[in-house]
């Protein structure tokens, strides 16, 4: 028998240790990072004297930011594992429909039109993932199919009931409902008018509003894309759940093989696909107190944009949250800058385009340039 | 206690139509190193994927360690201690060494069912000493499998099952993509495999290999098992000869 060499572990010649700032210049979230201090550099120097740095710019950027965050979220973890979801713009404009139509035609009570709309629309993302693993097919297919599926059903349905393809009245409805709060509320009034009375921030000179900050709270639609930057952060990068998305996106085969349940998984994560499309529907009714069939359109592309900004790869098993996150304070940052810098919106798109290309060339190149791989 | 550890009596897959495994009877016993040899084709990964459970049988029955089996998935396969290195390796590309030692059953700090927070270190730590006990040397854990040679590669596969075999291993084709010095790498780990008593099914196409590491080689051809010799009474050209036709007509049994 011969004796297996142990040898120690020595350091391979051929192996070069890398140097901190190279390993960070390796992760995902290279493109987004740079991206965003581009962006933010970019409307210091044009538009830094536009407002849209003082609290009430920095809440309007945050929010839409927050929008494009929540759903990024989804799409993010859902491309790690492999898939896309097409159905994202649909399913906003499907859930808040379904919320409308529940409260304001039916009469039922807020709380309980948001709880069934979440369960509908997650067993909806649950019956996409379903049809993707039991037929093989790629999930942009079967995706696309509920892009028009749901949309028309959006459409269809208040012509239907209501005769029209706007549903308002849900603000009344809402008031004083505390599920409906979750969604709509803001939080942390209280250090907003101590900050004002301080003179810290500003105050409203006149009107019924007098004396109050120009800036009431934080809007719990932020306190959702924190939390689900958060969530799906922890969940990618600390949990076992999170190894089998990477590995499930990354080699299926391979991930059965050792027994990872990759239908499960894949499911699992169209779902929450569909849970964060809600989570964005909801906030924008309580917002607006209306829900609109358009409401909703391209979503899906925003949010696969961020996330590829992000430095997602489009194949699966690659990835990051906290890029994915920051493709989207891009996103907000960029829409609302260019209304602040004075720029005529609808370059908002080329804006977009153009970053977008930036970012993903910068990260496949960069990645190249450095380490060799792919 | 039997001295059997797993036993198929008329195991058979049929893919539709096609008959990859035919009514396979096969026994292996503990300790023992069993080579699996055939032409492409023959039936030698199928017969496998049924014992992994990686694919369902279509009639037969599977005895391991005394009982009749039914795995669901690898993964009941895996925790009732079969360990398999698959042809394609079964490794996600782009996590790193330990994670994908551990795919499937991570160390994990508490149990919070699929939100369990993962016990990096430990892994790590359980890794490189799993890693120098198969004597093979990755140079940096951390590092993705993407970034790695195909020996590299294989290593990992191989010291993931190496290390967690309790009490049975399969290796599909091991050394088909390795080098010289990687094949005597992995050569040596199933030494010590046969050492530490572990059992062994071993499909090669490499017949120098199987003559030097095995206790038997048990020949499929054409979807059936047409040969099972002990190595002594055996030799190279009795071998090809069982593998091209020539010898052993049906019904030879294992």
């Amino acid at each position: 028998m011969a004796e297996a060499a142990r040898p120690t572990p020595v350091s391979d010649e051929r192996v070069k240790q890398m140097s901190g700032m190279r390993r960070a210049l390796i992760r995902p979230e290279l493109g987004g990072i740079v991206g965003t201090i581009a962006v933010f550099a970019f409307f210091l120097i044009f538009a830094a004297d536009s407002g849209m740095f003082n609290i009430q710019g920095v809440l309007n950027w945050s929010i839409v930011s927050a929008q494009f965050m929540i759903i990024a979220v989804g799409a993010c973890l859902l491309m790690i594992a492999g898939e896309f979801d097409l159905s994202v713009g649909s399913m906003i404009g499907f859930a808040g429909m379904s919320i409308a139509i529940l409260t304001v035609t039916l009469g039922w009570p807020v709380w309980l039109a948001i709880l069934l709309t979440f369960v509908l629309c997650i067993a909806i993302g649950a019956l996409n993932g379903y049809i993707v693993v039991r037929t093989g097919l790629p999930s942009f297919i079967v995706t696309l199919a509920f892009l028009f599926i749901l949309r028309g059903f959006t459409i269809f349905l208040p012509q239907l009931i209501e005769r029209k393809t706007i549903i308002g009245g849900v603000s009344d409805a809402a008031a004083g409902d505390p599920v409906a709060w979750l969604f709509g509320g803001k939080i942390l009034n209280g250090l907003f008018v101590w900050l004002g009375d301080a003179g810290v921030i500003a105050v409203f000179e006149r009107g019924n509003n007098k004396g109050q900050p120009v800036v009431d709270g934080i809007p719990l639609l932020i306190v959702w894309a924190v939390a689900l930057v958060i969530f799906g952060h922890i969940l990618l990068t600390r949990t076992r759940f999170g190894n089998w998305i990477f590995a499930s996106g990354g080699d299926a085969q391979a991930a059965r093989y050792v027994g990872v349940p990759v239908n499960r998984v894949k499911i699992l994560m169209f779902m929450f696909s569909a849970f964060c499309a809600t989570v964005f529907a909801t906030c924008q009714v309580m917002e607006f107190g209306s829900a609109g069939a358009d409401r909703g359109l391209l979503k899906e592309f925003e949010a696969i944009i961020a996330v590829v900004i992000g430095g997602a790869l489009l194949t699966g098993g690659y990835g990051s949250v906290i890029g994915a996150a920051l493709g989207a304070l891009i996103f907000g940052v960029v829409q609302q800058g260019l209304f602040f810098a004075g720029v005529e919106s609808s370059l908002f798109r080329v804006f977009l385009g153009v970053i977008l290309l930036g970012a993903v060339v910068l990260n496949t190149y960069i990645r190249r340039l450095i380490t060799g791989e792919r | 206690m039997s001295d059997i550890i797993l036993e198929t009596r008329g195991l058979t897959k049929r893919y539709g139509g096609v008959h990859a495994l035919e009514d396979a009877n096969f026994t292996l016993r503990r300790g023992e190193h069993i080579a699996v040899v055939g032409d492409n084709g023959a039936g030698k990964s199928t017969f496998v994927r049924q014992i992994t459970a990686v694919e369902q049988r279509t009639a037969g029955e599977v005895f391991f360690d005394g009982q009749a089996v039914n795995f669901a998935g690898p993964l009941e396969a895996r925790e009732s201690g079969i360990e398999t290195v698959f042809q394609n390796l079964a490794l996600a590309d782009d996590l790193d060494v330990p994670s994908n030692l551990y795919l499937g059953r991570e160390i994990i700090k508490f149990n919070l069912g699929p939100f369990s927070i993962l016990d990096r270190k430990a892994m790590r730590v359980a890794t490189q000493k799993a890693l120098d006990t198969t004597a093979v040397r990755i140079p940096n854990l951390s590092n993705p499998i993407r970034n790695m040679s195909g020996g590299q590669r294989q290593c990992v596969a191989i010291a993931r099952a190496a290390a967690f075999a309790s009490k049975l291993i399969i290796m599909d084709e091991p050394t088909a993509a390795l080098g010289v010095q990687e094949t005597g790498q992995v050569e040596n780990i199933i030494r010590g495999l046969k050492a530490r008593g572990v059992p062994l099914i071993l499909i090669s196409h490499n017949l120098r290999q199987v003559f030097d590491l095995v206790d038997r080689i048990v020949v499929f051809r054409r979807g059936r098992i047409v040969a099972s010799l002990r190595r002594e009474e055996t030799d190279g050209n009795d071998i090809v000869s069982y593998i091209t036709g020539v010898k052993g007509g049906e019904g030879a049994r294992a």
